[in-house]
């Protein structure tokens, strides 16, 4: 059954004539809204967490991995000309874009929320940080390493995308998994609109056998039950969809200290995804019950 | 109008009709009689598209019935009033409803036939079973309810299987003048009935040929009623 700009506009604007053919049903209305809510309600959490996993892999993955870090740990009295050492060879490493040692005030930051703000460096033996930005190439680790260890013995070098790898690859999973259960929420919906329209059809046997002997053709048969499931489950997706909306918004704002937890939402544009469920049901309904009309009514003369 | 050529029908077991040629010329009445279960229903059927013939041809308004689409069928009986012998309704709409239903699914507006639906809804003697429900009526009220649900779009064919089946002498007679006076306006008619007398009665007020199933098929009877 082709979609015309007609059946749309008798689905949104209705035809009262129409509707009033087929006897009202309350009960199995009602669940049909439920059951159209509640998959809505998961598919907005299904999808806020695919978004959020995939924003913690593109962040882990992206900006965090072209960065590294080399420690400086020696004697107060060499740390400063460990560093120079460390700094001219990263100047002559092929991917390096940049380096840089941090300065005391900026490691004094660091180390502030354990140690609080007036702690002395300068009497601590504390690793000098030299922050590494490669170039979208990448270096050669294994190669830096080695020139450090023989020139550089105090400078240990930290390479995040190694130990971030992992993380990256379960966000990412994650994601695919969200998507994976909103495309099924979506599959079951439909699963759940032909069950009800098929016992709507059948249940309504003898209303459908007396339009056709009165000269109803299919699309308008048709028609009456399709208007219904697809704004039962339009209905029900649009309660269902700004519920868990509601609940994504009440839930903490995202901080850098609550990490993946509470970063759990929607941010930008991505606040119009959840929109597009109650329409992505309502066209589900639409053609699910089209599809079990139209076989109910093959089968009549 | 309708044409059946040579044919056959069987249920699958053996033949019910065969050898059946038939042709109701516009502005013609006919009785259809026979005894029950020979096929009277079961010709009807096959005269409104219901059934498809098992071999012949059957001819609805110059189109071959095996040519049509489903929808070309529906157009069909909107220019057929058919009364089934277990009329059926929407039970839960009124009786006015019910009569005014094949306005409503052919896009039509009832309001638009307000006064030939009062009319008609007196005619059949309905008028104080208006707001009723289709299963509050008795069996006689039921087939007037049908019989005016299938005139109201004035189809070209009127085709009736035992209207008078379960209603008095008198309004039985009420019925066939209505059907009689659809006939002058130069409609078609087929009634299928068991009622000789019904016929006989008829026979003084319209020039209508007798029908008669036997040995599966159709023979015009003769002036012995
Ligand atoms: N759907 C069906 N399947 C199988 N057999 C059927 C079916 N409908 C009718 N029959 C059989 O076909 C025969 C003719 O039925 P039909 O209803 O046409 O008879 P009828 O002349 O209208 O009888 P009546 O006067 O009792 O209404 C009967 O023997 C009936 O049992
Ligand atoms: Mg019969």
């Amino acid at each position: 059954m082709s979609i015309t700009r007609k059946d749309l506009r008798r689905i949104v604007l209705g035809d009262r004539q129409a509707d009033r053919v087929v006897p009202p049903t309350g009960f199995t209305a009602q669940l049909t809204l439920f059951a159209a809510g509640a998959m809505a309600f998961l598919a907005v959490f299904a999808m806020a967490l695919s978004l959020a996993s995939g924003r913690l892999a593109a962040r882990w993955g992206d900006e965090l991995a072209r960065s590294s870090t080399i420690r400086i740990v020696a004697p107060l009295d060499q740390r400063a000309a460990q560093t120079e050492a460390a700094l001219r060879i990263l100047e002559t490493t092929a991917g390096v874009a940049f380096a840089r040692a941090l300065s005391d005030e900026e490691q004094q930051d660091l180390l502030a929320p354990w140690f609080g703000a007036d702690l002395d460096l300068q009497t601590l033996p504390v690793p000098r940080l030299i922050e590494v930005i490669e170039e979208d190439s990448g270096f050669d680790a294994a190669g830096l390493r080695l020139r450090l260890a023989a020139e550089v013995p105090g400078a240990v070098l930290d390479d995040h995308s190694r130990w971030r790898a992992p993380l990256v690859q379960a966000a990412n999973r994650l994601k695919l998994l969200g998507w994976l259960s909103a495309g099924l929420l979506g599959l079951t919906i439909a699963a759940m609109i032909t069950l009800a329209a098929n016992a709507a059809l059948a249940a309504n046997a003898q209303v459908i056998a007396v339009l056709r002997l009165v000269g109803a053709t299919d699309r308008y048969i048709a028609q009456a039950f399709i208007r219904r499931f697809t704004l039962r489950a339009f209905g029900g997706a649009v309660v269902g969809s700004v519920l868990a909306m509601t609940a994504v918004l009440l839930l903490p704002a995202a901080s850098d200290t609550g990490g993946f937890l509470t970063g759990l939402g929607f941010q930008g544009w991505h606040w119009f995804l959840p929109f597009t469920i109650p329409v992505l049901a309502g066209a589900v309904a639409f053609l699910a019950t089209g599809a079990a009309a139209g076989r109910a009514l093959k089968r009549l003369a | 109008m309708i044409e059946l050529e040579n044919v056959a029908y069987s249920y699958g077991g053996g033949a019910l009709l065969s050898d059946i040629s038939l042709k109701l010329a516009p502005g013609s009445f006919h009785f259809l009689t026979g005894p029950s279960g020979a096929g009277k229903t079961t010709l009807l059927k096959l005269c409104y598209g219901a059934l498809l013939p098992t071999s012949g041809d059957v001819t609805l308004f110059a189109d071959d019935l095996r040519g049509l689409e489903r929808d070309d069928i529906a157009m069909l009986r909107r220019r057929m009033g058919v009364v089934h012998q277990d009329c059926q309704f929407l039970n839960h709409l009124s009786v006015t409803e019910n009569i005014a239903l094949p306005l409503r699914v052919s896009g039509r507006h009832a309001e638009a036939a307000g006064d030939d639906l009062t009319e008609l809804m007196a005619w059949v003697g309905l008028t104080h079973r208006a707001d009723a429900l289709p299963p509050e009526l008795s069996g006689g009220e039921r087939q007037r309810a049908a019989l005016a649900r299938a005139v109201i779009m004035s189809p070209d064919v009127i085709l009736a299987d035992e209207p008078t089946g379960n209603v008095d002498w008198e309004m039985s007679q009420r019925l066939l003048r209505l059907l009689v006076e659809l006939n002058k306006m130069g409609k078609t008619v087929l009634v299928a009935t068991h009622d000789l007398s019904l016929i006989r009665a008829a026979k003084s007020q319209v020039q209508a040929r007798v029908l008669r199933i036997a040995n599966q098929r159709v023979q015009l009877a003769g002036a012995d009623l």
